[in-house]
């Protein structure tokens, strides 16, 4: 969140439209977090809060996600607050950063989180490969989603 | 210090914690009340923060939850959700600082502001060095034996509760800007700072959950663990949303932008 300067035309334009980019990317991001907290923590309880595979640089990245999560979602919106009020929202752009935020971050959950650093798996069964296949995809389709938004030429509001 | 929980009167360990927080809010008061007498207004809002920031800092050092702390980890982390993060956002929230300079005439302000303009008041206001006082002293309290020992010793107990409490003090105070501050950082170096340091605590955390502290059981530091980072959480979205209510604030538009002038 930077502190607000007078901008040049052009360099003005190239500002607002990366901190559309950069408010959606933020929401999304947390929402996504939010949303595997509420669904997969608390009403499912497929995840576990840790498990003992855990690798101590997987507790670290856990622990530094989970608190980034919650600036996120609040700042990505105070962002949003602020681009509205300067009139230079730009739905698709926010929209596209929404998507690319909540698939990037899935996609890191997926691969990294529960595969490589082990902090949880998605559910504890036989077969957690179906549920990793699903999750990644599921990720990897947000992500094509966000960026084909972004990259459609776009009319400026 | 420990004993039976329901005996009504106060330990000497509970009245030593407990006198500074009374002393401050009778000192509060009397100056809330020094300037309604002088006709100069104070919000009631910032009355109301430093009573409640008080009454839960009390809560925390007195009564049926520093007694069973002892025994109970999961009380424990309470009492110290308690004491160092909601009761110093309340007190912070009560800009002591600002009232005191509105009640001394100025000649003694001056003299105040000048005092905290020196080097130490500079050092403790940066968020880098109050993260490590708050996050860093619990992470020594939780990861060695100094919480067992503390439960050992009358004096490590009070000097223990009192950093926890200050140490969230000045990190919040370090965070967000209510009274003033004569050293002040970006919102970006403190959004960076305040991010770390939660990571930290939510590290902290499952660390607890995972090793419990000396002579805590396993199923004890489940619970306080969660406890920890859960309530850790609801505390923290308050302090994310007034520091971004600040940036907000401060970062609105002053001059019509070139683009909207078309």
């Amino acid at each position: 969140m930077r502190e607000s300067k007078e901008h040049p035309p052009v360099a003005n334009h190239r500002f607002y439209s990366s901190r559309n980019l950069w408010s959606g990317f933020l929401f999304g991001m947390g929402l996504v977090t939010f949303l595997d907290e509420f669904i997969f923590h608390q009403l499912l309880y497929w995840h576990h809060f840790y498990d003992r595979t855990t690798t101590a640089v997987g507790l670290i990245s856990d622990g530094l996600f989970h608190a980034f999560s919650w600036i996120a979602t609040i700042g990505g919106l105070f962002m949003f607050a602020d681009l509205k009020r300067r009139r230079q929202v730009n739905v698709k752009r926010w929209w596209g950063g929404v998507f690319i935020g909540a698939g990037a971050f899935q996609l890191y959950d997926g691969i990294i989180h529960h595969k490589i650093m082990r902090i949880h798996q998605i559910r504890y069964v036989e077969n957690v490969i179906v549920y990793d296949i699903v999750w990644n995809v599921t990720a990897s389709i947000l992500l094509i989603i966000g960026i084909s938004i972004i990259s459609r030429k776009t009319n400026h509001a | 210090m420990s004993g039976n929980i329901s005996s009504s009167s106060l330990y000497p360990s509970e009245i030593i914690l407990a006198t500074p927080f009374v002393t401050l809010l009778f000192l509060y008061c009397s100056a809330v009340y020094l300037n309604m007498k002088h006709g100069k207004r104070w919000s009631v809002f910032r009355t109301l923060y430093w009573i409640m920031g008080t009454l839960f800092a009390l809560l925390s050092v007195t009564g049926p939850i520093a007694r069973l702390s002892h025994e109970q980890f999961p009380v424990h982390m309470l009492g110290h959700l308690l004491l160092g993060m909601l009761s110093p956002l309340l007190t912070v929230l009560g800009a002591p600082v600002t009232l005191l300079l509105r009640t001394l005439s100025v000649k003694q302000a001056r003299r105040i502001t000048a005092w905290l303009k020196a080097k130490p008041f500079v050092i403790l206001s940066n968020p880098i060095f109050a993260s490590f006082l708050n996050i860093g002293g619990l992470w020594l309290l939780y990861t060695t034996d100094l919480y067992d020992l503390m439960h050992q010793n009358l004096y490590l107990y009070l000097l223990i509760h009192m950093h926890v409490f200050l140490a969230g003090y000045v990190f919040t105070a370090s965070i967000i800007y209510i009274d003033p501050v004569f050293h002040r950082r970006s919102y970006t170096y403190r959004l960076i700072v305040l991010t770390v340091a939660l990571g930290a605590h939510s590290v902290l955390s499952k660390y607890i959950y995972a090793y419990p502290p000396s002579g805590v059981t396993r199923s004890e530091a489940e619970t306080g663990g969660m406890l920890m980072y859960y309530g850790g959480d609801l505390i923290d979205i308050v302090l994310i949303l007034i520091f971004c209510t600040q940036w907000y604030k401060a970062s609105r538009p002053r001059f019509r932008s070139p683009v909207e002038k078309h």
